[in-house]
């Protein structure tokens, strides 16, 4: 029998809870370092950012900063440049989950089978997701150099092309997408793989008994039984991808060529801290953090993950 | 007759070993093509070559780092700052994530949401009061500045992936040990904490990296060259009107290097740990 002993707070699988008064303190005790150094780094800042948001700070008005209302977010959203970022940020952020879910649950599928060498693989497949991620956006910059880049030695090698990647809008573009599709699948990789072993494999051999076809098994069982573990999974991949900053700010080099290899971070950081443009980038990340925030929401809600499995 | 779903037929493991093998060389290659430039002599810097094992490789590269470079400076600070992080991140996180998973108390839902949200905030968002605070402050550069930074960013993951840990452990092991007459700290700390290794290591590795593989924060909290991080440090060698590949190169095969064995070394409980904690919440 489960149930919530609500006057002890403690949520007890039996019952027997009169040992547990005054946990309530303990509780608090166990959760306010955390909280205290939280509120410092991350919830000060944010209400210190909320406030200038409002302001006019600048390089020119640092001290003597006074509060412009809405001003500073009417600018942002009158701005072409916030609309072309966030038509780069989505399309950035769809392109990669799509080629990290795909490749890694692609992956997983092969590497939950009967197969020699199948701990080598994993190993050596998970290799991009343990090299730090500012080394592998530094490397895959020095990989895409027009002349003496693998990438462009290679395409001529074997296609005899040459492909401008830095140089271009697109060509930038595209680089930063590769450096993170190789960084990101192995997460996803792995959360499947984890996933996939706790399908017990007594649904397949029903399945084959019922003569059912291969892709029948992986619609009606795989996708299904797979979807609770990979749904949390690809929100926060969304949340990350959208705000990654590493890559595409080190790849393009602050968002060569002339500021058009940027997402929507990486353009308030350079208003930010190469333009000093203060109150109107705290606008512009209460804009982002918005837009997260709307879908993030939906998400929470429709899972319910402040429950506990026990609950 | 019904054959073991994870068995292949001859074609079947065919294709997994070579749809294998092709994904491995894409991992691996930019790895290898690293460790390649580290090795290149002075001269041979800027080859055309696409030979993994260089002509006339040798280890000069290695020696400029160690011994022309601010390099073992840099390693130092990045080892104090992820040492105290790392100390710092599993102590919180696995004392909060047993509150979280274990009691009912006024604030955990919002807390615990709140800890959610703070995974959307863009960086700027934290970046830019931070940078304005410490200025005004007079704070600027300081290790302290930095190892609370990185403490509190890595703390929402790894304090929701050790709630979910705990929770998949029976409440009857805590009862058992009450009944026994254990005080809850007793049976937080010998019963349940040694049950949770796996979690905890992932949560090691989680705050290590955190600070040991962070840029960002450092290049707005940090200006004394005295200070810098390894990251600081290597984008330096790239950011030169000269690129210097083979230090750079090299730099970043030494800086990889311990995490990516911890990583590996971790990567067995990393399946079960990630599934469990983060996801299923």
């Amino acid at each position: 029998m489960k149930f919530v002993d609500k006057k002890n707070n403690w949520q007890s699988a039996s019952g027997k809870s009169e040992k547990f008064s005054g946990h309530n303190r303990l509780a608090y005790l166990y959760v306010a370092p955390a909280l205290l150094i939280m509120s410092f780094v991350v919830l000060y800042p944010f209400i210190y950012n909320f406030v200038i948001s409002f302001s006019n700070m600048n390089l020119a008005h640092f001290r003597d900063w006074s509060l412009k209302g809405l001003h500073n977010y009417l600018l942002v959203l009158s701005e072409k440049s916030f609309w072309y970022f966030l038509y780069k940020t989505i399309l950035w952020t769809v392109i990669n989950l799509v080629f990290h879910v795909t490749i890694g649950v692609y992956l997983a599928l092969i590497l939950n089978k009967d197969i020699r060498g199948k701990t080598i693989y994993r190993t050596l497949l998970i290799l991009p997701w343990a090299v730090p991620q500012y080394i592998t956006a530094l490397t895959w910059r020095g990989m895409f150099n027009s002349e003496y880049g693998a990438v462009n030695l290679m395409l001529e090698r074997f296609l005899g092309v040459q492909y401008p990647w830095l140089s271009t809008e697109w060509g930038a573009f595209s680089a930063c997408l590769i450096a993170n599709i190789w960084l990101g699948f192995p997460f996803m990789m792995i959360i499947a793989l984890g996933g996939l072993q706790s399908i017990p494999d007594e649904l397949y051999e029903a399945a084959d008994i019922d003569g059912a076809s291969p892709w029948h098994k992986f619609r009606n069982i795989t996708v299904p039984l797979l979807k609770p573990v990979m749904v949390p999974a690809i929100t926060l991949g969304v949340i990350w991808t959208f705000n990654n900053f590493n890559v595409v700010w080190l790849v393009s080099n602050g968002g060569e060529p002339s500021d058009k290899t940027h997402i929507l971070v990486s353009w308030v950081y350079k208003s930010a801290f190469t333009y000093f443009r203060m109150g109107y980038a705290a606008a512009f990340s209460m804009i982002i953090f918005a837009i997260l925030f709307i879908f993030g929401w939906k998400f929470i809600k429709s899972t319910r993950v402040t429950e506990n499995v026990y609950g | 007759m019904t054959r073991n779903p994870r068995s292949l037929t001859f074609k079947g493991k065919i294709g997994a070993h070579a749809v294998l093998l092709a994904f491995t060389l894409f991992s691996i290659y930019p790895v290898l093509q690293v460790i390649s430039i580290s090795l290149r002599p002075g001269d041979r810097l800027l080859s055309r070559s696409l030979a993994i094992i260089p002509e006339n490789a040798n280890l000069h590269s290695y020696y400029q780092l160690f011994f022309e470079e601010p390099f073992l400076r840099w390693m130092v600070n990045s080892i104090i700052i992820s040492f105290f992080v790392t100390i710092v991140g599993v102590s919180l996180a696995a004392t909060a994530g047993y509150a979280f998973s274990r009691y009912r108390f006024r604030g955990r839902n919002a807390s615990l949401l709140g800890i959610i949200t703070t995974q959307m905030f863009p960086v700027t968002m934290l970046l830019l009061p931070l940078f304005i605070m410490l200025i005004k402050l007079g704070l600027y550069d300081s290790y302290l500045g930095l190892i609370i930074a990185y403490s509190a960013t890595a703390l929402p993951f790894t304090i929701w992936q050790m709630k979910g840990y705990y929770d998949t452990i029976p409440y009857s092991l805590e009862e058992a040990a009450f009944i026994d007459g254990a005080s809850p700290l007793y049976a937080f700390y010998r019963i349940i904490l040694p049950l949770a290794v796996p979690a905890l290591a992932i949560t090691a590795l989680f705050s290590f990296m955190a600070a040991w593989s962070e840029y960002l924060v450092a290049a707005v909290l940090i200006q004394d060259r005295q200070l810098f991080t390894l990251p600081l440090g290597l984008k330096l060698f790239q950011s030169n009107m000269e690129v210097a590949w083979g230090l750079y190169s090299a730099g970043a095969v030494i800086v990889s290097i311990p995490v990516v064995l911890l990583f590996i070394f971790l990567s067995r409980w990393l399946i079960s740990g990630l599934t469990l904690g983060s996801v299923k919440g």
